[in-house]
């Protein structure tokens, strides 16, 4: 079973890494970016059947830090869905 | 003073801590693999110093909190034993939710390594009892994820306790209202990014940071 989480920077929390992307695309030439937040995309491979409550516990208490991110758990509809 | 310094793979400041701990107290500090489950009995302080440990994987101090060790450290500093931590071992005490907030990349995204000059904001603790409030001091700083945040409340919290112990003099990474290092609630736990066991002799070029050692050391009655 395929479960991806993402994780971000909570909203208001300043993002130094966005920002210089963000740059980075503005030297590019790229016009009308308005903003950049850069987060982290986990995949995990888990035994079927593993449930919500333990995920979530798996992304409280390691994946994310929750004083500063929040996390977003996505489980693929079918195997193999995250293949390039 | 009995000491003991926690060595993670990838802690680069061990041996910078064990001589500075070694030059004040004249004991050597038992050096604690982050395997053990135990730390030596009778520990009047557990450093936790600089350093990648775990290669900052997925967050600096992320995986090194979860260590077998942290388990122990964490129980001592419970019952009291003063605990600091530099740098990475601010990152560690910060994972392993000994001390609030967390350390973000730089606010200018680059690492940062010099020599910056701190304010001294509490004088009382047991780190600081050898320092002046207000009193300037100069400490090296040399890090990527030195940027301290937490939220307002947690901020106004360690303001108004007193618990921010040392403040950037000038702008270095973005932390929030400048703080480099903040004091636990019991005031036995000390983390804070700038590298004291950097300033112990002049070779380093100051010595600032060594009363910071000394007044340990006083508080666990063997003056220096």
């Amino acid at each position: 079973m395929k479960v991806r989480v993402f994780v971000t920077l909570k909203n208001g929390v300043l993002d130094p890494q966005g920002k210089a992307i963000h740059h980075a695309l503005e030297g590019l030439g790229f016009a009308g970016v308005n903003d950049v937040r850069a987060g982290k995309l986990i995949e995990l491979d888990l035994a079927d059947g593993t449930g919500d409550a333990e995920i979530e516990e798996m992304c409280r208490k390691l994946l994310a830090n929750t004083v500063i991110e929040n996390f977003r758990i996505e489980r693929a509809e079918t195997a193999g869905s995250l293949g390039a | 003073m009995n000491s003991a310094v926690i060595v993670f793979p990838g802690s680069n400041c061990d041996r910078d801590l064990a001589e500075a701990l070694r030059l004040v107290s004249g004991r050597a500090p038992a050096m604690v693999w982050h395997r053990e489950s135990e730390l030596p009995a009778g520990l009047d302080l557990i450093a936790v110093p600089g350093g990648f440990s775990y290669g900052d994987y997925l967050r600096s101090g992320a995986m090194a909190a979860l260590s077998p060790v942290m388990k122990a450290v964490t129980a001592a500093a419970e019952r009291g034993t003063p605990v600091l931590g530099i740098c990475n071992g601010f990152q560690v005490l910060t994972e392993a939710r000994l001390l609030p907030g967390a350390l973000m990349r730089n606010a200018g995204i680059r690492f940062v390594g010099r020599d910056v000059a701190l304010k001294v904001e509490n004088s009382q603790s047991i780190f600081t009892a050898r320092y002046a409030a207000g009193e300037e001091v100069v400490f090296p700083v040399a890090h990527h994820d030195g940027n301290y945040q937490a939220d307002a409340e947690t901020l106004d919290r360690l303001e108004g306790e007193g618990r921010v112990a040392f403040r950037y003099a000038g702008a270095v990474n973005g932390s929030a209202r400048g703080i480099a290092g903040i004091l636990n609630a019991a005031g036995n736990v000390l983390g804070l990014m700038p590298h004291p066991e950097r300033m112990v002799e002049p070779a380093h070029g100051g010595t600032d940071g060594r009363r910071l050692f000394e007044g340990l050391l006083e508080a666990v009655g063997q003056p220096a």
